[in-house]
């Protein structure tokens, strides 16, 4: 008699544990009452006859309704942390459950899989419109967490995850079928065993910039890189209690803390920075980084929340009715059928056609094109902003004129010269052939001049050696040793800095290790004298989220440097080739990547795609997105790949050149995505740190781990170079990768 | 019996002074500042999976601005320090420091061995097993029942889906102790198994027998 009541008692027990977990032993009011108020019922209720029971039973439900109704509107976004990370928490299995009518899990099953914390679905979506009913499919992927099943790594994905979803979303364009991608993950895992944990996110994140078909992203838990991975999106949805953030909160912590490994940072700490983060899914909506906030019920959505479901299922259906109705018919009437929208009963086919397709990949593009317009400072005036303007229609004109109009004539009339060439140059051979043939007959003809005996016979000339660089390092300004950090494996004597960082150009004498330079020693020695002319110099890092004592930084950063921001673009050339450059210095603020560096890429990137020109990412050193700036520095993501991608469909030439320690975001993205990659030696190029990775992993790994050498051998960058050599190595390259089509032409 | 007495010998010397020691001398001349300055203290040397932490810090060595940190190459006691005033100037190779570590039980018995058994290694990486008439007798009697001659094809090689007849070279024995497991991938220059002369067989057994028995570790092994 009492077993509906046991059941429902411990069911209200299990939502008493959960709300516990949540608010992690903060004291409230509201929750020692619930408790009381159970423990009252759970020692009384056999006492009373049943219908009275049963009536309590509901009062209490009530009030358990109603005090999380009231705890919810007290969530600080560390309790929406914990919420997500919560065992209880949907999963995507739920939602495959309960939003789709149907799925077929591929690509692995539990773990059986090759990498059980990504989840690949076919599934399909049923409407009926009148009288007919549509099965519409759709693949479904995204990180998995499992209710905490331990297997799933918390929803962690490796590298080879990622290829697996990159995989199916391949087959999902070509059965020209929509992705809905579900980020239930806290960051990547970080392992550097191939494909590469930043290779392959910035794979990912290349091909989805290219994907013909719908992409829907749902965010519940977006940690970083690993959110990334699958969520470059049409239409980018997040659940109301979800976060989407740079770096979970205790990471913030722990750097804001200056914490050491083995240490924890205080739970105020970590509080602080979850909130100064902007993690919420409001935060980021207002931000403008999420298009659509999905209401969970009081205190998150969790498995038996059917309704919640249903409201999902609504919200992903529009979402991709949106994106497909943006994209599709004659653009005069798109307007109109966007009004379909309101009514759910009307049904919309999810296939593209070529010309629909390509209307989407432009939407895409200017969606993310158009974000955190906010998070940096322009400081360029009215005129310079004219004078660019009236710049770049002339040279749209003269690029159709000269690579399009021209060039298509011109290479008419090239093929009919060659043509012309060849025959003279033949008919010129055979009269040359004659008259030698000729000569040599004739008495005198023995008298062949002699090759200059002195080239032969005497030393080669000394080079000048004084002006070998034009930059001179304040390291070789001091009077000073230095030791070489290979001394013990490989005997290298102490070194005197002047002579190794002025003569040497900071390469060890004996091993070649290549001792940190700072980047004007290659703006001087690699770009040719006098050629190099900035552009946007007046684009500024600020502090989008007024994160507490960062602007100070900031603000020692570019005074230390005398620069606005950490990405410096120019316009240079190399042994007279005109290129593009964009260069991440190390020395502000570590080469961090942020709204302000994001847009001066993005636009170093156009610029060359305007003017036909090569682009050169020359990474002095980068540690990563700045994670001050939250969200706004880790959107720059997939903004500057999208960049890329344009950039490089449009037939243009992109070399990476990585130099000290290249990390994190910008390596798993927009430098990552590029064919042509290449380090100097000495380099470390990775996706987390030695200590990240043994915090996140417990793995202890080699002290070679990040080397370049590691990264070639794995196939991420395709060659390492000297630093003395990077001059004639570019040019060569340039040459070689750029070949006939250098210039685009 | 020249063998016997070299061993006894060892050991004897290893009983005297059961320590191994290690001096630390100045890399290069210049200014020292010792860090550590006590006899008997207690340091580490390399440590993590792969070494990649080093040693406790012993000393700043400075020459032409430049400090080096001298750290423990390996674990044990100070037993020498030397008395330097504070940034006081050393010649290279002056010697700074002893450290002393006991010798483990592993360790001696690793040293008689080396001293007393012909070692006979892997020529290449693969997987290796005996000849099947010397497996069966290993399994039967063990592997100190099986009397090797140079130039006997003793073990077989097996790699990348073929078989080599792989020779013994050295000294002519009994095999002492075999190192490796047959089917497992062994690496090249890794011991095989190591061969004593028949009539020192006795003599070595006791000696490891009582090293293993008698032999006293401290606590830092």
């Amino acid at each position: 008699m009492f077993l509906d009541i046991e059941k429902e008692i411990q069911f209200l027990e299990e939502r008493l544990k959960y709300i516990k977990d949540i608010f992690a032993g903060k004291k409230s009011k509201d929750i020692s009452l619930l408790q009381g108020k159970l423990e009252d019922f759970k020692e009384n209720y056999r006492q009373l006859k049943p219908g009275l029971a049963k009536q309590r039973l509901a009062s209490l439900q009530e009030l358990f309704d109603f005090l999380e109704n009231k705890l919810d509107h007290q969530l600080s976004p560390m309790d929406k942390v914990r919420i997500v990370r919560h065992p209880q928490r949907i999963c995507l299995k739920d939602i495959l459950e309960n939003v789709y009518d149907n799925y077929t899990e591929i690509g692995g099953q539990d773990e059986y899989s090759i990498d059980p914390a990504m989840l690949i679905a076919r599934a399909y979506i049923t409407r009926k419109v009148g009288k007919k009913i549509y099965h519409q499919p759709v693949m479904v992927i995204g990180q998995e967490k499992g209710h905490g099943e331990e297997f799933r790594n918390g929803g962690s994905v490796k590298p080879w995850g990622n290829a697996k979803a990159l995989q199916y979303m391949k087959v999902a364009e070509k059965e020209n079928i929509p992705i809905h991608t579900y980020v239930f993950t806290p960051g990547a895992y970080p392992i550097e065993d191939y494909p590469g944990a930043a290779q392959q996110i910035a794979r990912n994140l290349y091909e989805m910039a290219g994907i013909t078909v719908p992409i829907v992203a749902v965010f519940s838990e977006g940690g970083s890189g690993g959110a990334e991975a699958i969520a470059l999106a049409d239409y980018r949805l997040m659940l109301s209690h979800g976060y989407y953030s740079v770096i979970s909160p205790e990471g913030a912590a722990a750097i804001e803390g200056k914490i050491r490994s083995g240490q924890k940072a205080s739970p105020e700490l970590i509080e602080k920075c979850a909130a100064f983060l902007k993690i919420t899914a409001d935060d980021n909506r207002v931000m403008g980084y999420i298009d659509k906030v999905i209401k969970e019920p009081a205190l998150g959505a969790r498995p038996y929340h059917y309704d919640f479901f249903k409201l999902l299922r609504q919200e992903v259906i529009k979402a991709t009715d949106e994106i497909v109705l943006k994209v599709r018919g004659v653009g005069l009437l798109r307007s109109f059928a966007l009004r379909k929208l309101n009514n759910p009963n009307i049904y919309v086919n999810w296939t593209l056609g070529k010309k629909a397709q390509k209307r989407l990949l432009n939407l895409r593009y200017n969606k993310f094109r158009q974000m955190s317009q906010h998070a940096y400072l322009d400081g360029t005036s009215w005129w310079q902003k004219l004078t660019g303007l009236c710049s770049e229609a002339g040279w749209v004109i003269y690029g159709l004129l000269r690579y399009d109009f021209f060039k298509r004539n011109q290479q008419r009339l090239a093929h009919l010269v060659d043509d012309l060439k060849g025959e003279v140059l033949a008919v010129g051979l055979r009269l040359q052939h004659g008259w030698e043939r000729f000569k040599q007959k004739l008495p005198w003809s023995k008298l062949t001049p002699k090759p200059d005996l002195c080239e032969l016979t005497s030393l080669s000339k000394w080079d000048d050696q004084e002006d070998k660089y034009v930059y001179l390092s304040p390291q070789a300004k001091v009077d000073r040793a230095v030791s070489c950090p290979n001394a013990d494996k490989d005997g290298c004597l102490d070194q005197w800095a002047p002579d190794l960082f002025g003569d040497m150009a900071g390469v060890c004498a004996y091993c070649g290790h290549h001792f940190p330079m700072e980047h004007e020693w290659y703006l001087y020695n690699v770009f040719d004298l006098n050629s190099i002319r900035e552009f946007n110099q007046n684009i500024e890092a600020t502090n989008p989220l007024d994160f507490p004592g960062f602007s100070h930084k900031l603000l020692q950063a570019k005074e230390k440097t005398g620069h606005k921001s950490a990405c410096l673009t120019f316009e240079a050339s190399i042994q007279g080739i005109k290129i593009v450059v964009a260069v991440l210095m190390a020395k502000f603020r570590g080469g961090t990547v942020g709204a302000a560096e994001g847009e001066k890429f993005i636009r170093a990137i156009e610029r060359a795609n305007l003017k036909y020109r090569p682009f050169l990412a020359y990474v002095h050193g980068t540690a990563g997105i700045r994670i001050q700036e939250g969200t706004n520095g880790v959107i720059q993501m997939p903004r500057c790949t999208l960049a890329v991608r344009r950039y490089l469909d449009s037939g243009g030439l992109y070399i990476v050149v990585y130099d000290t320690n290249s990390y994190a975001g910008p390596v798993a993205s927009f430098l990552g995505c590029s064919p042509y990659q290449f380090a100097i030696r000495s380099s470390n190029i990775g996706f987390a740190g030695p200590g990240v990775i043994q915090e996140t992993t417990g793995l202890e790994i080699p002290p070679n781990y990040h080397k370049a050498y590691n990264a070639l051998s794995r196939g991420h960058i395709q060659g390492i170079w000297d630093r003395r050599q990077m001059r004639d190595n570019l040019y060569h390259a340039l040459l070689t990768m750029g070949g006939d089509r250098l210039y685009y032409q | 019996m020249r063998l016997n007495q070299k061993i006894n010998q060892l050991l004897e010397e290893l009983r005297t002074n059961p320590y191994k020691e290690i001096e630390v001398k100045a890399p290069c001349s210049g200014k020292v500042k010792l860090i550590q300055t006590k006899t008997g203290e207690v340091v580490l040397g390399p440590r993590g999976k792969y070494k990649q932490k080093p040693g406790t810090l012993l000393a700043y060595l400075t020459r032409e601005n430049n400090q080096k940190k001298i750290c423990a190459p390996q674990k044990g006691r100070l037993s020498f320090v030397a008395s330097l005033k504070e940034n006081e100037f050393v010649q290279a190779g002056a010697l700074l420091f002893k450290i002393k570590n006991h010798l483990s039980k592993q360790e001696v018995i690793k040293l008689i061995l080396k001293e007393a058994l012909s070692l006979f290694r892997a020529p290449e990486k693969g997987k290796y097993y005996f000849l099947p008439a010397v497996d069966k007798k290993i399994k039967a009697k063990g592997c100190q029942s099986v009397k090797v001659v140079p130039g006997e094809e003793i073990v077989i090689l097996n790699r990348m889906k073929r078989e080599t007849y792989v020779a013994y070279q050295g000294p002519a024995g009994v095999i002492y102790v075999v190192y490796f497991q047959p089917g497992q991938i062994v690496e090249a220059g890794d011991v095989l198994f190591g061969v004593c002369p028949e009539r020192e067989l006795e003599a070595i057994k006791e000696v490891v027998l009582k090293v293993q028995s008698e032999w006293e570790e401290n606590g830092l092994g």
